[in-house]
C-alpha cells in the first residue's frame, strides 16, 4: 500500500512539471522569428485548404495564451498536426520512438550489467592492475566526445567491413523471413549500441566501484568477515545490495544523457531515431514535429525517473517523497 | 587551504599532475595562438582545398643536414582518373626559421606583435597538418578553434554558476511554497532531455548575427542549460546548513535574507562549488563541440574544435584524410585532463570521498 501511494504522489508530481516543460516549448518556439506556417507555404504540394485547417487548428489568428491552450488540448488528445512535407506528425514519431527506445533499453540493459561486474571486480580488487586498467578505460570512456567516437567506429567498419554503415535496416530488408530481419536489426545495432554503451559504461562503473568501496569499508562487512562468511556471500548478499541503491538512482540520469547523447550518435549513423527525427526537423525548422519530438522527448525522460524511483522504492523501503 | 599546500598535493599524483600540465600547455598554446600558428585565423586559400601536409626536410640530395625546408604544391587535374593530384614543386626550395618575425597580429587584442615559433620564406605555402575544404590551415586552425572551444566552457560556467546557486540558495532558504515553486521550475528544465532543448534553442538564433554575437548566444544557451541541475544540489546543501547554529545566531542579530543567502550560507558551499566546476568544464566543452557540429554552434569562417570535425562527415574525408579528425583527439586530451584533475581536487577538498 505505501508503495502504491508513493506511486501516485510521484505520477502527480510530473504533472507540474510536464506543464513547465510545455509551457517552456511552446514560447521558446514561438516567440522566436520562424513562421510556424512558413515551409508549409512554400510547399506547392500542399494545398491552401491544408494551411488554412493548420492556422485554425493552431488559432495562429487568435492572441497567443489561446494558442498555448489550443496546442495543448490538441497535443492531449493526440492530434500534433503536419509536418512540413504533409505526414502527420503522429505517424512520423511512432516508428521513431520506438527505434529509440531499442536503442536506449538495450544500451542501458548492457552498459547495466557489464559496469555492475566491472564495478564490484574493481572495489573487490582495490589498487590491483585490474583497478588501474579500469580507472584508465572509464576516463577514456568519460572523455570521448560520443560523435567522435561514433566516427572513429564508421571508419573501423569501413576498414574491415564487419558491420554496416548506418541505418537499421538491410535494402533487402522487407523480403526477408523473420529470423534474418531480427539478425538484420540487431547487426545494424551493434555499434550504435557499442558507442553509447561505452560513454554510458564509465560513469556507472564509476560510481559502482565508489559505492561498493564504501559499503565494504562498513561495520556489518567487517563482522561477517570476522564470522568468517565465504567472500562470495559477503559481496553478493550482503555489500551488493547496499551498493546498488545509488545506481538506480542513477537510471534516471543516464537515460536523460542517453537521449542526448544517442542524438549526435544517431545522426553519426543514421539510425532513424528521435533524436535524429528530432535534428532533421530543427534544420527544417519544422515547428510542430519539434515541439511534438521535445514533448515526447521529456515524457519519455520524466517516464525513466519516474520507473528508476519506483525501482529504488521497491529495493530500499525507507525512501521516502 | 593555501594555494601552494593545494599544489603539493596535486603534485604527488603523477597522474593528475601530468592532467594539470597538460592543462596548462593547452591554455597556453591557445592564448598565444597567433605565435603558434603558421597563417592568421582568416587565412584561406581556395586555390588549395584539401592540400596534403608538407614534407618538410633537413637533408639535401647528398644526405647533408640543412636546415630543414619544404616545397610547395602544385594542383593538378588528373584527366584519365578525373581526380585532383598535389605535387611537390622540386624546383624552388623553401627554408624554414624559427622564431622569427611574421605577419602582424595583438596578444589578447592589446599587445602589438610579430614573433611567430615557425616562420616559412616568403611564397611558401607551409600547411603542417594540410588544409581543409576552403584551404585553411588545419594546423593554424587547431590554436584559434581551441581559443572558442576551450573558454566557451568556463564564460557559461561564470553565468550559470551564481545563477545555480543563488537560486538554489533562495529556494533553499526561504523553503515552504517559493521553494517548492523554484524547484519545479528548475526539475521542468531539467526534465528536458538537454541535447534537444540545445539544438532547438541553437537553431532558433537568428542567422545574421556577426561572429562575437553567436558566440555571446551560444554560450548564453549552454549557461541557461547547465544552471538547474546545480541549483538543485546547492539547494540541498543550503537546507542543512540553514539549521545550523551560528544561522540561527544570524537570524536573531537580525540580518537580512538576503545577506543570509550571500554572505553566510553559499560560502559554506565554496568547496563543493570548486568541485562541480572543474568537474562541468568537459560537459561544456562536449556540449559546444556536439553543437558546433551539427553546424549549430560556431559559424564559419570562426574556427572551433567542434566546428573543424564537420570535415569529418564527409566519408572520404575520414578515409582519405583522417589528419582532419585531429581536433576531435584534442577535445579528447581536454576533457579526460579535466576529469581528473576535478576528481583529484574532489579527493582533497572533499576527504570523506577519498578512499
Amino acid at each position: 500500500m505505501n508503495t502504491f501511494l508513493y506511486i501516485i504522489k510521484r505520477i502527480l508530481n510530473a504533472i507540474p512539471i510536464l506543464f513547465i516543460v510545455s509551457l517552456i516549448s511552446f514560447f521558446l518556439i514561438r516567440l522566436s522569428p520562424i513562421d510556424p506556417l512558413a515551409q508549409m507555404k512554400l510547399n506547392p504540394a500542399i494545398s491552401q485548404e491544408t494551411i488554412d485547417k493548420e492556422t485554425k487548428r493552431l488559432a495562429l489568428d487568435k492572441p497567443i495564451y489561446i494558442q498555448y491552450f489550443r496546442w495543448a488540448k490538441n497535443f492531449i488528445s493526440g492530434n500534433m498536426g503536419y509536418c512540413i512535407d504533409n505526414i502527420k506528425v503522429t505517424t512520423k514519431l511512432k516508428p521513431r520512438i520506438l527505434n529509440t527506445l531499442l536503442l536506449s533499453l538495450s544500451v542501458i540493459s548492457l552498459s547495466w550489467i557489464i559496469s555492475i561486474i566491472a564495478g564490484v571486480l574493481g572495489a573487490v580488487y582495490y589498487n590491483s592492475v585490474y583497478d588501474k586498467i579500469l580507472s584508465i578505460l572509464t576516463s577514456a570512456g568519460m572523455a570521448i566526445p560520443s560523435f567522435f567516437f561514433a566516427i572513429l567506429m564508421l571508419l573501423f567498419a569501413q576498414k574491415t567491413g564487419l558491420f554496416p554503415i548506418g541505418g537499421l535496416t538491410n535494402v533487402h530488408f522487407s523480403q526477408m523471413n523473420l529470423f534474418s530481419k531480427i539478425l538484420d536489426i540487431l547487426w545494424h545495432l551493434a555499434l550504435p549500441v557499442f558507442v553509447l554503451t561505452t560513454i554510458s559504461l564509465s560513469s556507472i562503473t564509476r560510481q559502482m566501484r565508489a559505492n561498493m568501496l564504501d559499503v565494504l569499508d562498513c561495520e556489518y562487512i567487517k563482522f561477517a568477515i570476522a564470522k568468517g562468511l565465504s567472500k562470495r556471500k559477503i559481496i553478493f548478499k550482503h555489500a551488493l545490495r547496499n551498493a546498488i541503491n545509488p545506481i538506480i538512482t542513477m537510471l534516471g540520469f543516464e537515460f536523460a544523457g542517453l537521449l542526448s547523447g544517442a542524438a549526435l550518435t544517431e545522426y553519426v549513423f543514421q539510425y532513424p531515431g528521435l533524436g535524429k527525427l528530432l535534428l532533421d526537423a530543427v534544420m527544417q525548422s519544422d515547428i510542430n514535429l519539434i515541439m511534438a519530438g521535445l514533448m515526447i522527448g521529456t515524457i519519455m525522460l520524466i517516464i525513466g525517473n519516474l520507473l528508476a524511483d519506483i525501482l529504488l522504492k521497491l529495493t530500499d523501503p525507507r525512501v521516502g517523497i | 587551504m593555501k594555494f601552494s599546500e593545494f599544489y603539493k598535493k596535486i603534485k604527488k599524483d603523477k597522474v593528475s599532475h601530468t592532467a594539470l600540465i597538460v592543462l596548462i600547455l593547452l591554455y597556453i598554446s591557445i592564448l598565444f595562438a597567433d605565435f603558434f600558428a603558421v597563417h592568421p585565423n582568416n587565412f584561406s586559400n581556395r586555390k588549395l582545398a584539401y592540400c596534403p601536409p608538407s614534407n618538410i626536410y633537413i637533408l639535401d640530395k647528398n644526405n647533408k643536414f640543412k636546415k630543414p625546408y619544404t616545397y610547395n604544391y602544385t594542383k593538378t587535374f588528373n584527366k584519365d582518373t578525373l581526380n585532383i593530384e598535389y605535387k611537390q614543386d622540386r624546383t624552388k626550395k623553401y627554408n624554414i626559421k624559427f622564431l622569427s618575425k611574421g605577419y602582424e597580429y595583438k596578444i589578447l587584442g592589446l599587445i602589438k606583435c610579430n614573433l611567430h615559433l615557425i616562420v616559412p620564406d616568403k611564397g611558401c605555402e607551409l600547411f603542417l597538418l594540410g588544409t581543409d575544404i576552403n584551404g585553411c590551415d588545419v594546423y593554424s586552425r587547431l590554436f584559434f578553434g581551441g581559443q572558442v572551444s576551450l573558454t566557451i566552457g568556463f564564460l557559461a560556467l561564470l553565468i550559470s554558476f551564481p545563477i545555480g546557486a543563488i537560486y538554489g540558495g533562495i529556494s533553499g532558504y526561504l523553503g515552504g511554497i517559493t521553494d517548492k515553486v523554484l524547484m519545479r521550475i528548475a526539475e521542468a528544465i531539467m526534465s528536458i532531455p538537454s541535447f534537444y532543448l540545445l539544438i532547438i534553442l541553437a537553431s532558433i538564433l537568428p542567422s545574421n548575427l556577426t561572429s562575437k554575437q553567436s558566440f555571446a548566444l551560444i554560450t548564453a544557451i549552454l549557461a541557461f542549460i547547465g544552471w538547474a541541475g546545480f541549483s538543485r544540489v546547492i539547494r540541498g546543501m543550503v537546507l542543512s546548513i540553514k539549521n545550523q547554529d551560528y544561522i540561527k545566531a544570524i537570524e536573531t542579530i537580525g540580518a537580512s535574507k538576503k545577506r543570509i543567502i550571500i554572505k553566510h550560507i553559499l560560502p559554506q558551499t565554496s568547496s563543493y562549488i570548486i568541485i562541480a566546476l572543474t568537474l562541468s568544464v568537459p560537459s561544456y566543452i562536449l556540449a559546444e563541440s556536439g553543437l558546433s557540429f551539427l553546424g549549430l554552434g560556431i559559424q564559419l569562417p570562426e574556427a572551433s574544435w567542434g566546428n573543424m570535425l564537420r570535415e569529418a562527415q564527409e566519408f572520404a574525408n575520414i578515409i582519405y584524410r583522417p589528419r582532419l579528425l585531429m581536433p576531435g583527439f584534442l577535445i579528447f586530451i581536454a576533457v579526460l585532463s579535466f576529469n581528473v584533475l576535478g576528481d583529484k581536487i574532489r579527493d582533497i577538498l572533499d576527504p570523506k570521498s577519498l578512499k
